[in-house]
């Protein structure tokens, strides 16, 4: 089976755009992307597009009337917050088989503002506030609260994260936000449920991100290999059973079985990567997965953001783009958005916020249902 | 299959309210008759062992202990906060959520692993035909 390269990828800035559609805004990140690799819609043999809440709409083939209908075959996928991350294994999946030497993964999504979902109901009456809540802060909130009770992780542990992504930000003019945001300003904003404050949930935005994908034999006949990033690894799983997980959504298994496949298949381990994007949707859910892709050990998750390791110049930096907290998390885009920014350091891109000498990073998503989605990428000598 | 309800009391607000007329209401579970499995409300397989068909409804304990929760300052539109999004394990199996009450709600003063009971009372909202619903909440056992 022939690898397979990162050739092209970009994303637009993160914000909000209520004037522009998603085919649009996926459009515009597709011909980025292209133009990243020097190619044209015309090199595409395939194209997977994720987007999340208009999954119903033939997404893919709107962008494709936007930029570009050359006939080929469109996948559009949906996969919660792990959508982005779907299609672009899909793409990866399809080169694997031998099916397509070049295609083209975008992830796009237009977001409103306030909580997601409404908690409204068709038939009897809404349980929101009776038999407790399924906000997604609130379901964040309790997995943060385990962790506490598990391991006494505190409050403000959980708010160092949302600083130190916020910090990340600064340096990333692609981000939603780029401003300073201290401990004390995360952990006064208004309590949204305890102890995720306003300020330690992913903001949401519009976005789309886009990447073309190739074989070896293709990145070596069109002489991109200069640029190109291996994918060393991609792996998938949905929620496996645990006691809890129908009641209370186990991000924590289905990540830990997703990474021991991702190292299997890349043949390295967690002290080889040089920097993360996950999932911190939440500020909670980032100590949970410092622990599930074993940046440290169990019930080490606190101490780690402590000690400064995942900060930008730390052993392993985390969510240098900013992360989901102050990038933004447009659904679908996100997963995609992750690939742009590991690749643009390994690429030694990065600007202001390159993670000097890069060779390894690795992407991590989940999607409440579950999915969870991580990639492995290499620089290319 | 849940039955429709043609009666005019109040209805359960989910299919796993029992409300028998002659007994105490109870939460009903199904429990995996291979691999010993509890699940809340009906299912007929189980995810856990794949047996598929193993399934016995049981009664769910009116006792458990509240493995997780949250202190919700800011819901859907309509819900009246703050109140405690809680997780409890019942005792014999079953994970459920519901609000946990009869508690300041505040961080401080509840504690992970306290036990806790099940109480049934009216849900406090009514649907578009105005029917009552009977919900189960869950409150401190020492104020038993
Ligand atoms: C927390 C939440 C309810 C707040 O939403 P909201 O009602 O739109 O926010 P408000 O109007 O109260 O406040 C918005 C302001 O707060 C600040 N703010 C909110 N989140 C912020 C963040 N993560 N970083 C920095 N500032 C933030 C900004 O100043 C913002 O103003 P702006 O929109 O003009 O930039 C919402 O962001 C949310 O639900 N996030 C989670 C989304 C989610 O569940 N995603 C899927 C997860 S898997
Ligand atoms: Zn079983």
């Amino acid at each position: 089976m022939s690898d397979v390269y990162v050739v092209g990828t970009d994303m637009i800035k993160f914000g909000r755009f209520p004037d522009r559609t998603v085919p649009k805004m996926g459009g515009e990140a597709a011909l980025m992307a292209l133009a990243d690799a020097g190619l044209s819609i015309k090199d595409m043999q395939a194209f997977y597009c994720g987007n999340l809440m208009q999954s119903g709409n033939t997404i893919g083939q709107k962008i494709l009337a936007e930029i570009g209908q050359t006939g080929i075959p469109v996948v559009n996928c949906a996969n919660a917050c792990a959508t982005g991350a779907t299609a672009f294994r899909e793409g990866w999946t399809a080169i694997k088989a031998g099916l397509y030497d070049a295609v083209l993964c975008v992830g796009v999504e237009q977001m409103g503002r306030g909580l997601l979902g409404s908690g409204d109901v068709q038939e009897g009456i809404p349980t929101e506030g009776i038999l407790g809540s399924n906000t997604m802060p609130t379901m964040f909130s309790e997995l943060g609260m385990e962790h506490q009770r598990k391991y006494g992780t505190t409050f403000e542990q959980f708010a160092k994260v949302s600083v130190k992504n916020h910090h990340h930000s600064v340096a990333n003019p692609k981000s939603m936000y780029q401003i300073e945001t201290p401990l004390d300003v995360v952990m006064n904003a208004e309590m949204i449920s305890y102890p995720n404050t306003k300020l330690m949930c992913s903001v949401n935005v519009d976005g789309a991100a886009a990447a073309v994908i190739m074989s070896e034999k293709k990145v070596k006949e069109l002489g991109l290999m200069s640029r190109a990033v291996r994918v060393k690894a991609s792996a998938m799983t949905s929620d496996p059973y645990t006691p809890h997980n129908l009641t209370l959504p186990d991000f924590n298994t289905c990540t830990r079985m997703c990474v021991e496949q991702a190292y299997e298949m890349a043949g390295v381990g967690p002290e080889d990567v040089n920097l993360v994007e996950l999932h911190d949707c939440f500020a909670t859910a980032e100590i949970m997965h410092y622990e599930n892709l074993g940046l440290c050990d169990e019930g080490m998750g606190g101490q780690l953001i402590d000690s400064g390791a995942t900060q930008h110049g730390g052993r392993v930096p985390v969510n240098v783009s900013g992360g989901l907290l102050s990038k933004g998390h447009p659904l679908g885009a996100t997963g995609i958005a992750g690939i742009y920014e590991i690749t643009t350091h390994l690429r030694g891109e990065a600007g202001a916020r390159q993670v000097e000498g890069a060779k390894i990073g690795m992407t991590h998503v989940v999607g409440l249902g579950n999915a969870c989605a991580i990639h492995i990428l290499e620089k290319v000598s | 299959m849940t039955e429709q309800a043609v009666s005019t009391g109040p209805l359960p607000i989910v299919p796993f309210v029992k409300l028998p007329e002659d007994a105490e209401p109870y939460l009903e579970g199904y429990k995996c008759q291979a691999c010993g499995a509890v699940y809340v409300g009906e299912r007929n397989t189980c995810s856990k062992c794949f047996a598929t068909d193993k399934m016995e409804a049981v009664k769910l304990a009116g006792t458990g202990r509240l493995y997780t929760y949250t202190v919700v300052y800011r819901s859907f539109p309509g819900t009246k906060v703050p109140f405690v999004s809680a997780v409890v394990d019942l005792d014999g199996g079953g994970t459920i959520k519901g609000n946990l009450i009869n508690i300041e709600p505040d961080p401080e003063k509840i504690n992970t692993d306290m036990p806790v009971k099940v109480v049934f009372a009216d849900a406090g909202r009514q649907d578009k035909q105005g029917n009552s619903y009977i919900s189960y909440f869950f409150e401190p056992a020492e104020s038993a």
